[in-house]
């Protein structure tokens, strides 16, 4: 009988966390903690049992740790001394009690290892949960409380009901009180109305370990109570198929805004400019290995600004970038405008020159950029999840597509850009210098893709061969927007994103793409210039 | 009426030159003694066939590229799909001599716990059937790839752009294990052509031999259709879409036939390379081979057929010769002959010989010009 196996052992552990968590710990005559430490030396599973048990009941200051560590096979004792010591993960000696560091004397003698069964296993177990429903932080005894609610271990009832008297957190006291649930739906013994109820609470948490909690009732359990718990699943399923969708959403927007960042230089050079840059993705790839020298240099000679060299990485991306754009217009694309398929020859090439002078420079394996720590850890925001550098990466393209979008309509450089791309006769007649312009569109097209290389640090790997991962993503994304406008781009690249993840689930990662890819081409059939078409004679010419 | 000769003097040296190597190269393997100056090693032999085989690749690209105007990003997709038929009879013929002995399944499939062979492998155990699709599986996509593209106007740029997603899309594709086309591995491991061991060194000379009669074959074909009245009306595509369209041709049409005839040139060059090179896998696919391929029919010369096939002779050797002595300078090499011909070299290495000697060949066509230039092109006479 697992459900309800207060063997006796178990049994005494949880009066005593029971004693424990419901009144004050009483004050012991000489050391519990060193007493229930003593135990461990008889090398007796009995006697583990207890000494378990004693620590509990002691609430000993270095519990947690001791438990660990047994769990862990590094408990070991002197059988002379009857002292207990933790050998930690970098394999120093501690004291168990206090944490300190072990005499050298100690360290010499011929140690002995604590051993476990199976039951002092899960003695240690539920004695582990028990530290974790007191411990002064809420969030983890809230975690405690999740555990136990994943696991609904019978034995762990005394504890939560014990933790749930005492508890103030009103956050901590859901978890517990779902706990609490999770452990009487699958009682026998318990009325029949309880375990309703209780159906009703574990519906509530509404995530996967709910769903299983409802499935997994004993055999004989009264149609009551079944029929309780299938409602819950179903409304849970009703629930997780939401939040799958909205999951789904949300990772297609963060796809989407990497595919912008992308192609959104794609969009200045080939949309604004009709220069086919097939060297683009390598702008990206420059970007990102700027970022990597930059954290470098700051890291060799003002760490006190590491947190902020990703930052600071932006600018000098956008610099070399541009500067390397810049340069190709200069000598190779300005003698070939007007002569599109030529031009994507020559920058094919010029992509292979830059990827094999990276690949000559740093070498040919994958360099690592760091993600600071205000970009580490993720937010769970109704039972969807999304790590800080993702959300970070959607802000960010947004900043940069708007803070383009201002430069082309509200500057001088912006003004004459649209007055070249418009009519590059009368616009130079009117005294605007068209070649400067020309480098200088260019070399903000490149700049961009190398702030998006500073971006796709951050999730895909520094390699020579990181500009070419996302080429034919970008231009499909600039083709399918429609040339020549901006918008065209971020609708283009954000419906490409979230029609990519939303087919995932049904057709898996390749196969999604390979129907997005034929669904492109076919659009394009229907669409020859894609969603936002420019209109006039100036397409034609 | 027609100012165009079927053969030029060009054309007259390519042919002789081809044929010449399809006797001479497998006599002197075969007959000569190894120590012979004259000897060809036996490793030449497959390696100068994967040339030829690429020569026919580029033959087809400059059909639609140099007289047509279409810059297929994706005519690799073609050469691979030619490929993997030609594949797919070579496995079918290993017979129970796999690892697992299967009589009918091929190794891979064995490997995923099929049982039995998927409705498309059906047939590739006859040699006929393996060639009937060599030559009609790319014709079929190209002929609805084009279809739809050529009807819709799609041109110039976008049509790079979608070839080359065609092909990238064929490639993820034929990467998934589930397609049946043997994974990521691709199809290799194979014992014999018709009867005959593919590794042995007779074989090997006559699919040499085949390979420079088939490139021989489709320059005489591609010749023939631009000589044509058909090559006329295409080449006016290429020059001025629109004005064509308005004197009454139904454009795409025109487009279509060359394409399509095109896609299966490059699909017989695909089979001629796979049992001499001895595997086909997905990355065959890869958008960069088809864009290599376009570098070769532009150091050739595009527009010339004779350049096209040059090219790729020159490109690949020169990119054997690197790879064995200076591998890292590969990739800069590759990329400044980008650069470098389309800025320097617009007509190509033919272009450069017929420009140095100073040879008037009124038989030729004149050079493929920018539409957006046109102050620059050269007049015709």
């Amino acid at each position: 009988m697992r459900l309800i196996g207060l063997r006796g052992a178990t049994l005494g552990l949880l009066i005593a966390i029971a004693t424990l968590l419901g009144g004050p710990a009483s004050p012991a005559s000489a050391d519990p903690v060193d007493d229930a430490l003593a135990r461990f030396a008889a090398d007796k599973y009995d006697e583990t049992d207890k000494a378990i048990e004693g620590l509990v009941a002691a609430s000993a200051q270095n519990g947690q740790a001791i438990f660990e560590a047994m769990s862990a096979g590094r408990l070991l004792y002197d059988p002379e001394s009857k002292t207990v010591l933790i050998k930690d993960a970098g394999g120093a000696l501690v004291l168990a009690k206090t944490g300190d560091p072990a005499p050298q004397a100690l360290a010499a003698k011929p140690l002995k290892t604590v051993r476990l069964n199976n039951r002092v296993r899960r003695s240690l177990e539920a004695a582990s949960g028990a530290f974790a429903l007191q411990a002064p932080d809420p969030q983890k005894r809230i975690g405690a409380a999740r555990a136990i609610f994943k696991t609904r271990e019978p034995t762990a009832l005394p504890a939560i009901e014990a933790a749930l008297a005492k508890e103030k957190d009103a956050s901590a006291k859901q978890a517990l009180e779902a706990a609490k649930a999770a452990i009487i739906l699958a009682r026998q013994d318990a009325p029949e109305a309880d375990r309703i109820a209780a159906a009703d609470i574990v519906a509530a948490v509404g995530d996967q370990d709910a769903l299983a909690a409802l499935r997994t009732l004993p055999a004989n359990t009264p149609p009551a109570v079944k029929q309780a718990a299938e409602a819950g699943v179903a409304s849970i399923e009703r629930w997780l198929g939401v939040a799958n969708v909205v999951q789904d959403v949300t990772y297609g927007v963060s796809l989407g805004s990497v595919l912008l960042l992308a192609a959104i230089g794609l969009a200045i050079t080939f949309g604004v400019m009709g220069v086919i840059n097939m060297a683009h993705g390598e702008m990206v790839m420059i970007g990102a290995y700027a970022t990597f020298l930059t954290q470098g240099f700051i890291r060799d000679y003002v760490p006190a600004l590491s947190g902020a060299s990703l930052i600071l990485a932006i600018p000098v991306a956008f610099l070399v970038a541009g500067a390397v754009g810049v340069l190709i217009e200069r000598t190779v694309i300005r003698f070939l405008y007007g002569r599109p398929l030529e031009t994507l020859l020559a920058t094919w090439g010029v992509s292979l020159i830059l990827q094999q002078a990276v690949r000559s420079v740093f070498g040919p394996t994958n360099r690592e950029v760091q993600t600071p720590e205000w970009l580490q850890g993720s937010v769970s925001f109704l039972g969807v999840s999304l790590t800080w550098n993702r959300i970070a990466i959607v802000l960010f393209a947004m900043a940069v597509f708007f803070a383009l979008m201002l430069l082309l309509k509200r500057t001088s450089l912006g003004l004459r850009v649209r007055a070249v791309t418009q009519n590059r006769r009368m616009a130079a007649s009117m005294g605007i210098r068209t070649p400067w312009v020309d480098a200088m569109t260019f070399g903000l097209g490149s700049g961009v893709a190398g702030i998006a290389g500073v971006a796709l640090s951050q999730i895909d790997n520094v390699s020579p061969n990181l500009g070419q991962s996302y080429i034919i993503d970008s231009f499909l994304v600039v083709v399918f927007g429609g040339v020549g406008n901006l918008w065209g781009t971020l609708v283009g690249a954000l419906s490409i994103g979230v029609a990519n993840k939303l087919l995932e689930p049904f057709a898996g990662a390749v196969l999604g793409k390979i129907i997005l890819l034929v669904a492109i081409i076919l659009f394009i059939q229907k669409k020859p210039r894609g969603l936002f078409a420019l209109k006039g004679r100036a397409v034609e010419a | 009426m027609s100012r165009y000769r079927f053969l030029d003097g060009a054309g007259m040296i390519f042919l002789a030159v081809v044929l010449a190597m399809a006797a001479l190269i497998p006599a002197s393997n075969l007959l000569l003694p190894p120590d012979s100056w004259l000897h060809v090693p036996d490793h030449m032999v497959p390696l100068l066939g994967k040339y030829l085989a690429f020569a026919m690749l580029a033959l087809a690209l400059d059909l639609v590229w140099g007289y047509c105007g279409i810059l297929s990003l994706g005519h690799g997709a073609f050469f691979a799909l030619g490929g993997y038929a030609m594949g797919m009879y070579l496995m079918r013929q290993i017979g129970p001599r796999g690892v697992y002995g299967n009589p009918v399944l091929p190794d891979f499939m064995v490997f995923l716990n099929w049982t039995e062979l998927p409705w498309f492998w059906l047939g590739f155990d006859h040699f006929w059937f393996a060639l009937l699709m060599v030559v009609l599986v790319p014709g079929a996509l190209a002929f609805c790839f084009g279809w739809l593209a050529f009807r819709s106007r799609v041109t110039g740029v976008y049509l790079s752009i979608i070839t080359q997603a065609l092909t990238f899309a064929l490639m993820l594709a034929f990467f998934r294990n589930d397609m049946g086309f043997g994974g990521n591995n691709g199809l290799t491991d194979f014992k014999d052509i018709l009867g005959f061991p593919v590794q042995a060194q007779g074989t090997r000379a006559a699919l040499f031999a085949l390979t420079a009669f088939a490139l021989a074959g489709s320059y005489l074909l591609s010749r023939w259709v631009v000589t044509s009245k058909l090559g006329k009306v295409v080449v006016a595509i290429r020059d001025a879409e629109s004005r064509s369209r308005f004197i009454g041709y139904r454009v795409e049409h025109y487009k279509l036939v060359v394409f399509t005839l095109s896609a299966m040139l490059a699909g017989i060059a695909g089979a001629l390379y796979v049992p001499q090179v001895g595997i086909i896998n997905p990355s065959e696919f890869a958008p960069a081979n088809s864009i290599e391929a376009v570098i070769w029919v532009a150091v050739g010369g595009r527009g010339t057929l004779v350049g096209a096939a040059l090219g790729a002779f020159l490109v690949n050797a020169g990119k054997t010769w690197f790879t064995g002595v200076l591998p890292s300078m590969w990739l800069f090499a590759l990329g400044g002959l980008f650069v470098l011909t389309t800025l320097l070299l617009p007509k190509g290495v033919v272009g450069l010989i017929t420009d140095l000697f100073g040879i008037r060949r009124k038989s030729e066509l004149p050079a493929p010009t920018a539409p957006a230039a046109p102050a620059k092109a050269a007049p015709a006479e």
